[in-house]
């Protein structure tokens, strides 16, 4: 029996395609919204430190499993398949939410001029840079819809390089914790300008749910009295609520269908028994994030599109950016540590622009996790023991008396640094896979560089008697990650892009990419509210241009 | 207790004693041994090395706190794809140590492992082995399933009791917030 048409179907429901979900539901349109992994909810929230979203050593508690694996190609063009614990593999996550279930929650407006960077910077050799087909002006609205209807605690009116806003978060921010104390004035000292992050987290009472009870078991981990706010439990409800919206959990998108005309018709996935199903639809919203939407276009090749979706001059899946994370730690003689959640707390936005020698710059803040593993792989390298005696009374020693800020430096765009679909390996549905290959550019080195220098100048004036500069080696091989981005650039040139602003395919009517792909690049900031001011702004003119039928799933 | 003092092979041929009492042959067990993917001979070896990695003092060292039993368990888990290198790099510690000293590894004094790890560390163990699989990297290797297994979560089958968080001087489990009296959610808004 096939499947009743619907106004629109949504692959993916993580920080882009939640968003879309509740907009179009709400405005009457009928929508599938289809999830390749589970809805979990706080209960299955085990707070293991081996088993997580970001320490996943023995696998990733909200998927994706090794049922999908990707290839990875690397600077030396050695191939190896990697399943998603491997680094290399470039994971967020796969369930209802996306990373916004398990993310630490930084909720950042880009800056003007990160919307700007080639005029500003003017073009740069061996990097595909650009601008925004929009301004910082015309998200501001969409950013502060992303603030007010999912939730953001923080207070940045003491970052004077910040892009203005007209209304102030919803939430203030939770009170200090030891590093934020620690790391404050000796900011002030160097003349910089600390000040608490945005969250999207509940620091009081808001949308219906409760505070954050300020367990340090926050990055990684779902939070087990739902005070982190993720589309899971913000958008999506919502969306449900209408009765406009179904969500169907553990589909696995196969291709995007499209009839003779070029037109898109709908979406064939597999169903949770491996049922093959065929769901149409007036349109197709593509919000995978920036390795699985373009491994779905390409994926989705037909007569009138040979080379797979929004294709036509081989732009989807070039640029695949992440973060060039870099930073320092630095050891204490007195103790340093709390158990106060989320951890990371203050953050400075000195050096995300105008720095001297290289392109864009980062911001700095200090970081999350404190649990043991943790930290014996977090400060490491030269000077400190890796074993023995020596290791153990380190740990006896400093496990407590530490502090570490580092920060997400902007890379530049690499058009060789690029998502294809494998040409062999297959995922357990019979879907060719990811295939990540590439490099970074040179400028990412010399701001990380520059930004490692910054960090550890911020910690010797703290009191730190030790630093260990992060190195950054990622020069020679693929970007990604979690915050990966790029993949399906927006731009008002056909040929050198391939959405639209409004985040349309440029050569098809009822095809839109929503997530981090369509970023021309990611901002020297943690991307999830850039993704959502995006959805709010790309789903706004959905709605205002639909002509199609209104009517319930 | 004197950890510094608690035999490792008594230790462990008391695990054994138990955990064949108690039948188990879990997984890719073999029947001679009472480990998952471990043989007696393995298991011995690689208690050695971890207690050179984090070795007893004050403290207990990484096999008392059961990181051979986390290791052994993951091997048969989501590290099975090691089973191999675990296999070959064991016994190439062996080698080494046969090679140098015409002991194994477990039978060497302290100072006698601590100089043969180091070798490992360095790449420059003697031994064929260490053709295949580059020395340094199996200890790599080794070192981080020590950690892991020392100050990872119990329920993956090391940290026996909180050991290292009780080193460390952390609660159990070490999760702020859980309290209705806690401190904190009193100071929110």
């Amino acid at each position: 029996m096939s499947l009743k048409h619907v106004n629109a179907v949504i692959v993916g429901s993580g920080a882009g395609g939640g968003v879309v979900a509740k907009d179009l539901s709400e405005a009457g349109l009928s929508v599938v919204l289809l999830e390749r992994g589970k809805w979990f909810t706080p209960f299955d929230d085990r707070k293991d430190d081996l088993r997580n979203q970001r320490t996943c050593v023995l696998g990733n508690s909200f998927g994706p499993d090794d049922r999908s694996p990707r290839v990875y190609v690397d600077g030396s063009g050695k191939e190896f398949t990697v399943d998603p614990r491997h680094w290399a593999y470039s994971n967020n996550a796969a369930c209802v939410g996306g990373g916004t279930l398990s993310y630490g929650a930084m909720a950042w407006r880009f800056m003007e001029d990160d919307f700007r960077l080639r005029t500003k910077y003017g073009s740069v050799p061996g990097s595909t840079l650009d601008d925004w087909p929009v301004t910082y002006q015309d998200l501001e609205p969409y950013y502060e819809k992303a603030e007010w209807e999912i939730g953001v605690s923080g207070n940045d009116s003491n970052n004077i390089f910040r892009a203005p806003r007209k209304r102030p978060l919803p939430m203030p921010p939770l009170p200090a914790n030891r590093d934020f104390q620690i790391l404050e004035p000796a900011a002030k000292r160097l003349g910089l300008h600390p000040f608490h992050i945005p969250m999207l987290r509940n620091s009081v009472p808001y949308n219906g749910r409760g505070a954050c009870m300020r367990c340090r078991w926050c990055v990684g981990y779902a939070c087990e009295v739902s005070a982190k706010c993720g589309t899971q439990n913000t958008v999506i409800p919502r969306a449900i609520a209408t009765g406009n919206c179904e969500l169907r959990t553990e589909c696995i998108a196969k291709v995007v269908l499209t009839d003779d005309r070029g037109k898109i018709r709908g979406v064939a996935y597999y169903d949770a028994n491996g049922h093959y199903q065929e769901q149409t639809s007036d349109l197709v919203v593509v919000s995978c994030s920036a390795v699985e939407s373009p491994r779905l276009l390409l994926n989705s090749k037909s007569r009138m599109f040979p080379n797979g979706l929004g294709n036509r001059y081989d732009w989807v899946g070039r640029n695949l950016q992440g973060h060039a994370y870099t930073g320092a730690a630095g050891l204490f003689d007195q103790e340093t540590y709390d158990d106060l959640g989320p951890g990371a707390s203050i953050a400075i936005c000195d050096f995300n622009h105008n720095n001297p020698g290289f392109v864009a710059g980062g911001l700095l803040a200090n970081e999350f996790l404190r649990s043991p593993y943790q930290v014996v792989t977090g400060v490491s390298g030269d000077g400190i023991p890796r074993w023995g005696k020596a290791h153990k009374d380190f740990m006896r020693k400093f496990f407590k008396r530490n502090v570490t800020v580092m920060g997400p430096m902007q890379e530049m765009p690499v058009f060789d640094s690029r998502v294809q679909v494998d040409p062999k390996v297959k995922d357990a549905w019979g879907i060719p896979v990811a295939r990540i290959s590439g490099r970074h550019h040179e400028n990412d080195l010399l701001g990380t560089t520059f930004i490692t220098e910054k960090a550890v100048l911020w910690l010797k004036e703290a009191g730190a008697i030790q630093t260990i500069p992060f190195h950054w080696t990622f020069l020679g091989i693929p970007s990604g990650g979690q915050h990966q981005a790029g993949t399906c650039r927006m731009g008002n040139d056909p040929q050198t892009s391939v959405v639209d602003k409004f985040c349309r395919v440029h050569d098809i009517d009822n095809l839109y990419v929503i997530d981090g792909s369509v970023h021309p690049n990611n901002g020297g900031f943690n991307p999830v509210l850039t993704i959502m001011a995006v959805a709010y702004h790309a789903s706004a003119n959905i709605v205002k241009t639909w002509k199609g039928t209104h009517g319930g799933v | 207790m004197d950890f510094a003092k608690l035999n490792r092979r008594a230790f462990l041929q008391a695990a054994a004693t138990a955990a064949a009492a108690a039948g188990v042959t879990v997984g890719c067990s073999r029947k001679s041994t009472p480990w998952r993917f471990f043989r007696i001979d393995e298991a011995r070896t690689l208690a050695a090395m971890v207690d050179q990695i984090i070795p007893p003092d004050q403290d207990p060292g990484a096999s008392w706190a059961g990181v051979v039993n986390y290791i052994d368990r993951q091997l048969c888990g989501p590290y099975k794809k090691l089973q191999s290198t675990y296999r070959i790099g064991l016994s190439g510690v062996d080698q080494t140590s046969r090679a140098l000293h015409g002991k194994l590894f477990s039978d060497l004094d302290s100072t006698q492992q601590a100089a043969l790890l180091h070798q490992l560390e360095d790449g420059k163990a003697p031994g064929t082995i260490w053709k295949p699989i580059l020395s340094s990297e199996f200890f790599s290797m080794v070192v981080d399933h020590t950690m892991q297994g020392f100050y990872g979560d119990p329920r993956h089958g090391g940290n026996r009791e909180g050991v290292s968080w009780k080193m460390l001087d952390l609660p159990y489990p070490p999760i702020r917030g859980r309290l209705r009296s806690d401190e904190a959610k009193r100071n929110v808004g």
